[in-house]
């Protein structure tokens, strides 16, 4: 059995994000994700935007890292080509009691360190955002919130890791931990691996991870979120995110442009008992249906071709849960609810700061360059689009799925890469296969036979 | 690059082939059909029973004759066909940008034909909640999977919807060894003829419920159940299952025709057509499925022929013709199309507006009435149903006045 400096415990965007800062040091790492692809927990279903931090609460290590992983990925997305969408945001206030609150969100902004929002009057909202419902009353401008392809930051991290040789252990869910004077060995699904170091980045399996290191600080409480994707033909109805002004009651819900050219409604904030309920129900959908109608009623004259629910790891607290244990040499990253797209390169980093007072983190010279990721932005060049690119291989010129103009030669490329998809889900959330309007009608046959390897 | 062809037909199935074929002949200059897929044939070739070509060709053959059927016919009028091809967009009213294999270009023409047909409404849209498991398709997919790439499927089916389609559905599930053990629809009656239910309720024992919806799928991997709701008592079950088919609820593939600009009718979701089948963008056409969400495919086809005579028009330099006078549907009727009558303009493909009615007359009574004047009434010895087209003469309205206001089509 091989033994390994650390073991990263969850494949999600925050242990892919760990996993690869730690493979870059001179150190054997292992990344264990129970399912079979990375990415395939919470990381695969939010809301895919890239925070500015401006209403984070103060003072935390959450609105630290967010603002730190804001800069982090967006420089990380240059390098690797993950596609983002320099959108910005509009805060809408519909009430006078939200009206009133515009003020103090943009102080908080402030000292959260973000300067750029603006409060802007009714006409200027109605102007920015002209599908928008009747009634709003003004707003708050957020120029640098974004939106980014959370499928492919997933991915790039964990293929960095993996090109910087991090071992990607798949398939490997950790049921057990038995602690030795050096070392860790973990039980999990697909057999023994043992660690110096263990890094629990378990998301919503955290806290059952931790108590089998014998802890009992937090509950994850699993707070379902869902989404409405609409047809990309209802686009330009959202140049921008429409964030709600956040009250009691939560977030709220917003509309939002998608990398991938759709318009997003959601998410709902439901707290669950089951961890494993990223089923949507039909009061969610409902209700998104009336906000979509309200927020913006040329929406509900639009096609739906998505509905999905993600689970967010609240923790109870109001802030990240990031503790090593050097005596156990074990260090928990729990309670990353809903930032942690944006801030997962900051809290690696933060990690590897609380790490290096033990190991050695220098980074090797001639690390492996970052990834180059396929695009699969909408608002960039696809391959179906390159003229160049088909010439000099005609297989991105044949289109599989006509609705998101996947190419073969896109299919192909995902299935030969450093981290191929386990199943059609994993191959959809590469080149976004099969996720548009027809959901398969035309293509889906073709694409498993093309996934099992047949007429190769 | 750039392409120059006289006639660019969007869309190979029968609605494009068709029209290829008749303009082909009298058109110098390349007609070219672009079409995505591999092959020529639009849903017929992977529509594995028979059921096709009985008003164009006067024949019933099975989906992938019909389909060779007229891909032979528009290549020996001398269409070009090029497959694999997909329009992903305009650069100009009749400039179209084209993805192949063979690489990326542009093709101007000057008349363009848009047939690119229909789908069904996959799961998502139709808003059904619940968990996401494999094993949820559309009759397009299924029919695909079954015939095209011979897949296994489930072995216990729950079908939503009892449109003709629906029933195409029991078959192909029929053939690939899964039994279809409920049909759902939200009408009085399940939607289709009595002569496909009778016997499908005999052939396949296949239960139909009336006034039943699919609220929600379960199934971790793969889909282990559904709810079913009673929409009169509230009541709901679940029904044991490992497939599910959502059929029918058509939405045309008005993509290009969206990013065109052209006037969508609101009905139809399809560009709105005179009877000649021209669009509010000169030059360009429309025929097929795009505008009757959902016919049978030989109607399709015979919108091609038809629209033959309009683009030869625009080709000679027949300037397009103005004015008009819209047909309005009333409820239950949910569309009409073509959707506008313009003086001197032709009577539609075979004399019949197409109509969709939400809801069942067994002798249906239809009254076209302009500004308040009755133009035309009458009663049709076939009944109108949810789940299919309803054809009306087009007698009824072609006495409209062409400076009268919209006509409106009633049901009694
Ligand atoms: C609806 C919604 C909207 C959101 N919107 C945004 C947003 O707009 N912007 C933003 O920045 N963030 C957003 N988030 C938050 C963001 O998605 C999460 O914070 C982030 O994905 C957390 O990543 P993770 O790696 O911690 O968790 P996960 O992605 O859940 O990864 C954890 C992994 O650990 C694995 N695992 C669990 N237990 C074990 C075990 N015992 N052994 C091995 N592996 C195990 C799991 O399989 C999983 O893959 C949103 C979240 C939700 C739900
Ligand atoms: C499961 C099923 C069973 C059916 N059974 C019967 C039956 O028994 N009898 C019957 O008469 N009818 C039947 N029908 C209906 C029949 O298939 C349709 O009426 C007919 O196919 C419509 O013809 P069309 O040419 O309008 O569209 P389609 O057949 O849909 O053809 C449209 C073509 O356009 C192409 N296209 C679309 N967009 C682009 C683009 N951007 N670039 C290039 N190409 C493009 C598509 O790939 C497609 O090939 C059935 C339909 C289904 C789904």
């Amino acid at each position: 059995m091989t033994s390994y400096d650390v073991a990263v415990i969850g494949g999600g965007i925050v242990g892919s994000a760990i996993a690869r800062l730690l493979g870059g040091a001179d150190l054997s790492v292992a990344l264990l994700e129970a399912r079979g692809d990375v990415g395939d927990g919470t990381s695969k279903a939010n809301t895919a935007i890239l925070h500015t931090g401006f209403d984070a609460k103060p003072g935390t290590l959450e609105s630290r890292l967010v603002a730190r992983g804001y800069h982090l990925l967006g420089e990380y997305a240059a390098a690797t080509g993950i596609p983002v969408e320099r959108t910005g945001a509009l805060l809408v206030a519909w009430s006078q009691e939200q009206l009133d609150a515009l003020p103090g969100l943009r102080d908080k902004a402030a000292r959260n360190g973000y300067t750029a929002c603006e409060i802007v009057d009714a006409a200027e909202v109605r102007r920015r955002v002209p599908a928008l419902g009747p009634g709003a009353l003004g707003g708050l401008t957020v120029p640098g919130e974004s939106v980014i392809c959370t499928w492919t930051t997933n991915l790039a991290l964990a293929t960095d890791a993996v090109n910087r040789g991090v071992r990607l252990l798949r398939g490997h869910r950790v049921t057990a931990v038995h602690q030795g004077a050096d070392a860790t060995r973990l039980t999990t699904t697909a057999g023994e691996v043992t660690a110096r170091w263990v890094v629990n980045a378990a998301g919503l399996g955290a806290d059952r991870l931790d108590a089998l290191f014998g802890h009992d600080r937090f509950t994850v409480t699993p707070r379902r979120g869902e989404l409405l994707v609409f047809d990309k033909l209802a686009r330009p109805l959202a140049p921008c995110i429409v964030l709600p002004v956040p009250s009691s009651a939560g977030k709220g819900v917003l509309v939002s442009p998608t990398i991938y050219g759709n318009v997003m409604v959601g998410p709902t904030a439901e707290d669950l008992s089951d961890r494993t309920a990223t089923g949507t129900s039909e009061a969610g959908l409902a209700f998104l249906w009336e906000k979509a109608a309200a927020l913006m009623p040329a929406l509900t004259e639009e096609e739906v071709t998505a509905t999905y629910a993600g689970l967010r790891a609240s923790a109870g607290r109001d802030d990240y849960l990031i503790d090593l244990d050097a005596g156990q040499r074990y260090l928990l990253v729990g309670g990353i609810r809903s930032t942690g797209l944006t801030a997962g390169m900051a809290i690696a980093e933060h990690v590897a700061g609380l790490l290096g007072e033990h190991l050695d983190l220098a980074q090797r010279a001639g690390l492996p360059a970052p990834p180059r990721m396929p695009n699969l932005g909408e608002a960039f060049t696809r391959p179906y689009q390159d003229a160049a690119a088909i010439a000099a291989d005609p297989e991105y010129g044949r289109v599989v799925c006509f609705c998101e103009r996947v190419t073969r030669g896109e299919l192909r490329d995902a299935l030969a890469s450093p981290v191929p998809p386990a199943d059609l889900e994993g191959l959809r959330r590469r080149t976004r296969v099969m996720n548009g309007r027809c959901q398969g009608f035309y293509c889906g046959a073709r694409v498993r036979e093309i996934f099992e390897g047949e007429n190769e | 690059m750039t392409e120059r062809v006289r006639v660019a037909v969007i869309g190979g199935g029968p609605a494009g082939l068709t029209a290829a074929a008749a303009l082909a002949p009298s058109v110098a200059g390349d007609v070219l059909v672009l079409e995505r897929e591999v092959e020529t044939g639009g849903i017929p070739r992977h529509s594995d029973h028979p059921g096709y070509g009985l008003r164009d060709l006067r024949r019933f053959m099975s989906g992938p004759e019909y389909a060779r059927r007229l891909t032979g016919s528009a290549r020996e009028a001398g269409a070009r066909l090029e497959t694999e091809a997909m329009v992903t967009g305009w650069a100009g009213p009749r400039t179209l940008e084209v993805t192949s294999p063979r690489g990326r270009r542009l093709v101007e023409a000057d008349a363009v034909v848009l047939a690119t047909g229909a789908r069904e409404r996959p799961r998502p849209a139709r808003l059904i909640a619940g968990d996401r498991p494999d094993g949820v398709y559309t009759t397009g997919q299924l029919q695909n999977l079954v015939h095209l790439h011979h897949r296994e499927v489930g072995r216990r089916a729950v079908i939503v919807g009892a449109e003709l389609v629906s029933w195409s559905a029991v078959l192909t599930l029929h053939e690939a060894g899964c039994r279809t053990v409920l049909m759902t629809s939200e009408y009085d009656k399940p939607e289709a003829y009595t002569a496909f239910r009778v016997p499908g309720r005999l052939a396949f024992g296949v239960l139909v419920r009336a006034r039943t919806r699919v609220v929600a799928i379960h199934g971790k991997g793969r889909v282990t159940s559904v709810e079913i709701e009673n929409l009169d008592t509230g009541q709901r079950h679940r029904v044991p299952c490992d497939t599910v088919i959502t059929t029918g609820d058509w939405i045309p593939d008005h993509e290009l025709a969206r990013a065109a600009g052209l006037d969508l009718d609101e009905g139809t979701r399809g560009p709105r057509v005179d009877t000649s089948l021209a669009t509010s963008v000169p030059g360009v056409f429309a025929a097929g499925n795009l505008l009757h969400p959902v016919d049978t495919a030989d109607v399709a086809a015979l919108d091609g022929r038809h629209v033959a005579a309009a683009v030869l028009g625009h080709l000679a330099g027949e300037p397009a013709p103005g004015g008009g006078v819209p047909l309005v549907a009333e409820a239950p009727l949910r569309w009409v199309a073509p959707q506008l009558v313009r003086p001197g303009g032709p009577p539609p493909s075979r004399g019949k507006l197409l109509l969709w009615s939400d809801a069942f007359r067994t002798l249906p009574r239809v009254t076209a009435t302009q500004d308040g004047r009755v133009l035309g009434r009458a009663r049709l010895p076939w009944p109108a149903a949810p789940g299919r087209v309803f054809r009306v003469p087009y007698s009824l309205v072609a006495g409209a006045d062409p400076a009268g206001g919209p006509v409106r089509l009633t049901l009694a």
